[in-house]
């Protein structure tokens, strides 16, 4: 072999060793082919962001062990549009999301999955800020990135992209919480200002040419759920307002307990931009997405200990106790309204449309 | 937050409601129509009718633009959509009605393209960002809104803009409250006058309600202590033996309306000699079309359209509904067949609509709801 050809052997097998880079600027059909490009993008993108020694060794799956005596499993799929919005983008609310949906059982959270479905021509610039993001959020509620996946499916058959995560958390106490434990007496609380997020988005989508300093509430309630279990012992259900809001949880609430649920439109912590742009399109903040808040029952004894716990927690400062379980007319949610009347409120069908006049 | 906040005060409701009382004669009951879908709209999310006696009944009137639109319309608006390259914009008040074949979203999954819309300007833009295809606004709503397509049509001309029309079911207010005081099975002791119409046409054309007719109106504004203030008026109009047109909603009705806004209605629109409403029936001169100057903004006139009148469902009892002879719960499919999820009657669709306005917020019985509340919140 000349020295010529040994250097550039040398040369290609430096080039095997050295770390992964993705060169191109749009995501390809070849970073789904499982081939090179997959690889590249995995380890230059994903294990960049997500490193951990779990994720490591980019096995198909990820093995740890446990000691808690119960798990909580849970999975959400994400397709947020746009995907960065004031406050957040879709790699926040993947994380978030699950993470909540984990918090709400009681559960301390632990390893996360994400799987990736990219559109044919995606910025890798904007796959990078959004994996990026994930890592900040998955750092902020303790939990890690251990598998993953990616594919990517041709230009018009995707919006972008979308990210699936399913995530596992331990249930180190041993109360069971639910919707259908709440029981006549107790108090329902909100852990603060509800409607952002669904607002966000809906001025983001710069549709309404409203604007607004409004942002997304997408943040992770582990260490606020823990801060409540710590202090109140009676704590029958947690629920995180996502789609449908508040309105629907109660209602989902009120159906599985079988109890009729009061609540006093003036104790509901509502923030005025949110409230003002609610008016003018005609909906309801009590049916606006939350990413970020969850509705508590409790035991009605514990009412003050539980709004003291959420306040004391900067997730919660804004908490309120918005009403209480009632045993007539049960499966029903009825609202007290700020102008003195009363008002049943019902569940959503479909997107809440804005009236026109 | 200001310009909501006071205008619905319970403290102030509260002195309403007691003046209210007062003004009613013992033994006396008294029914009054609001006509306009907003104020429906507002009595069920306030829970208003707590703060009002037992003999004052609310009667839900015609005023909700979609609930009027006959089921014809709608077919021949998804006949346009299903042509090919056409964008079809609409309201999201009409995505869910229901035609002979199927609503809006329903012809969407099957391949049509109709989008959703806040205003007639955005559907101009849709076309002016999509020269090859044709779009077209479904064009409804009272006086309220015909000035909003007017002008976008006057936009379009101005623009020369050759792949736009408007798909004109623009209704007018007079005739249908016309046509419900001559309806013999409804004795009215008088009128709650919608508000947003009347910021354009004021309050002369109601003239003859009281002249003719001998029934009080109070235009009234959206807020519920408007509504509470316009019944007071119109119970001491009783009282004192008078019978007039008032206007409750001074900060933002002109008595002589808005002549800016009925000009260019008049300049792209003229009275068709009859339009079809649904549960009403055939109406003359109660509604509005393209005028020949603007002939090429009329998707009238550009598509071949079926034009099949579709009789409503045996069953539906919308028109009885939207006369208020029925309350929305004494129809027979009311909660049963006809829901908001699977809606038979266009009363059920629309959130101004009074069958999905009481199915949403007050298909209980009020004692037993008010007794619930006064329970858990004291």
């Amino acid at each position: 072999m000349s020295t010529r050809e040994q250097q550039v052997l040398d040369r290609i097998d430096r080039a095997r060793r050295s770390r992964a880079r993705v060169k191109d600027e749009l995501i390809t059909m070849a970073h789904g082919a499982g081939g090179k490009a997959t690889h590249t993008l995995i380890e230059a993108i994903f294990l960049e962001a997500f490193r951990n020694p779990l994720l490591e060794p980019l096995d198909d799956q990820a093995v740890f062990a446990v000691t808690a005596p119960r798990l909580a499993f849970t999975t959400d799929s994400y397709v947020v549009s746009p995907l960065f919005f004031p406050g957040g983008d879709i790699g926040d609310l993947a994380v978030n999301g699950t993470v909540n949906d984990l918090a709400m059982s009681g559960a301390r959270p632990l390893y996360l999955s994400a799987a990736f479905i990219l559109e044919e021509g995606f910025p890798v610039a904007d796959l990078t800020r959004i994996t990026r993001s994930m890592a900040r959020a998955a750092a902020t509620a303790g939990v890690q990135i251990v598998t993953g996946d990616t594919k990517v499916v041709e230009r018009g058959k995707a919006d972008g992209c979308y990210i699936n995560t399913a995530g596992v958390g331990a249930l180190e106490h041993p109360f069971t919480l639910g919707a259908a434990q709440a029981r006549p007496g107790d108090a329902v609380l909100v852990s603060g200002p509800i409607g952002d997020h669904g607002t966000t988005i809906m001025l983001a989508r710069g549709e309404l040419g409203i604007e607004s300093d409004v942002v997304s509430d997408t943040a992770p309630l582990g260490g606020l759920v823990a801060t409540l279990l710590a202090a109140a012992d009676g704590v029958r259900c947690l629920r995180d307002a996502t789609r449908g809001g508040v309105a629907t949880i109660l209602n989902e609430v009120a159906r599985a307990s079988d109890v009729a649920i009061v609540i006093d439109e003036t104790a509901i912590p509502v923030r005025p931009e949110v409230r003002g742009a609610a008016e003018i399109l005609g909906i309801d903040p009590l049916y606006v997405a939350c990413e970020g808040r969850m509705v508590v029952v409790v035991d009605g004894a514990q009412a003050d200990t539980a709004l003291t716990a959420l306040r004391s927690h900067p997730l919660g400062d804004q908490a309120a106790i918005i009403g209480r379980i009632a045993v007539d007319p049960p499966g029903l949610v009825l609202l007290r309204t700020e102008f003195g009347g009363t008002r049943i409120v019902d569940v959503l069908i479909g997107d809440p449309l804005p009236r026109i006049c | 937050m200001r310009f909501v906040d006071e205008y619905r005060d319970a403290d102030k409701a509260q002195v309403l409601a007691a003046q209210i009382a007062g003004l009613c004669e013992p033994g006396r009951h008294y029914k009054f129509m609001e006509v306009c879908g907003g104020h429906t709209h507002t009595i069920y999310k306030h829970g208003l009718e707590d703060y009002l006696p037992e003999n004052i009944t609310l009667v839900h009137g015609p005023g909700c633009p979609v609930c009027v639109i006959p089921m014809g319309r709608v077919d021949d608006a998804i006949h346009i959509a299903s042509q090919p390259d056409v964008i079809m914009t609409s309201f999201g008040d009409m995505m869910r009605v229901p035609g002979g074949n199927g609503s809006f979203l329903d012809a969407n999954a099957a391949g049509a393209d109709i989008r959703m819309v806040y205003s007639p300007l955005d559907a101009l833009k849709i076309a002016r960002d999509n020269p090859s295809k044709r779009v077209v606004f479904m064009a409804i709503g009272f006086e309220t809104t015909a000035p909003s397509t007017a002008m976008t049509v006057l936009r379009a001309a101005a623009e020369g803009m050759e792949n736009f029309s408007i798909f004109c079911n623009h209704v007018t207010i007079i005739p249908a409250v016309k046509a419900i005081l001559d309806s013999p099975d409804l004795r009215l002791d008088g009128f709650i006058g919608p508000g947003h119409v009347s910021t354009v046409i004021g309050c002369r054309p109601y003239d003859f309600i009281a002249s003719q007719y001998g029934k009080p109106l109070v235009v009234a504004g959206f807020e519920p202590l408007d509504i509470l203030q316009s019944i007071y008026m119109i119970l001491l109009q009783l009282k004192e033996g008078r019978c007039e047109i008032e206007n409750q909603y001074a900060r933002v009705v002109p008595w002589d309306g808005n002549h800016k806004a009925l000009q260019v209605i008049s300049e792209t629109m003229e009275l068709r000699p009859y339009f079809e409403w649904r549960g009403l029936g055939v109406i003359s001169h109660s509604a509005l079309r393209v005028r020949e100057s603007y002939a090429t903004f009329d998707a009238e006139r550009l598509f071949a359209l079926p034009g099949v009148r579709v009789a409503d469902p045996k069953a539906c009892q919308c028109g009885e509904v939207l006369k208020g002879v029925l309350k929305p719960w004494e129809c027979k499919v009311f909660g049963t067949a006809c829901t908001p999820e699977t809606p038979i009657g266009t009363c059920m669709v629309s959130s101004e609509g009074a069958c999905a306005a009481y199915y949403n917020f007050g298909r209980f019985t009020r004692t037993r709801v008010e007794q619930a509340v006064k329970g858990a919140i004291s």
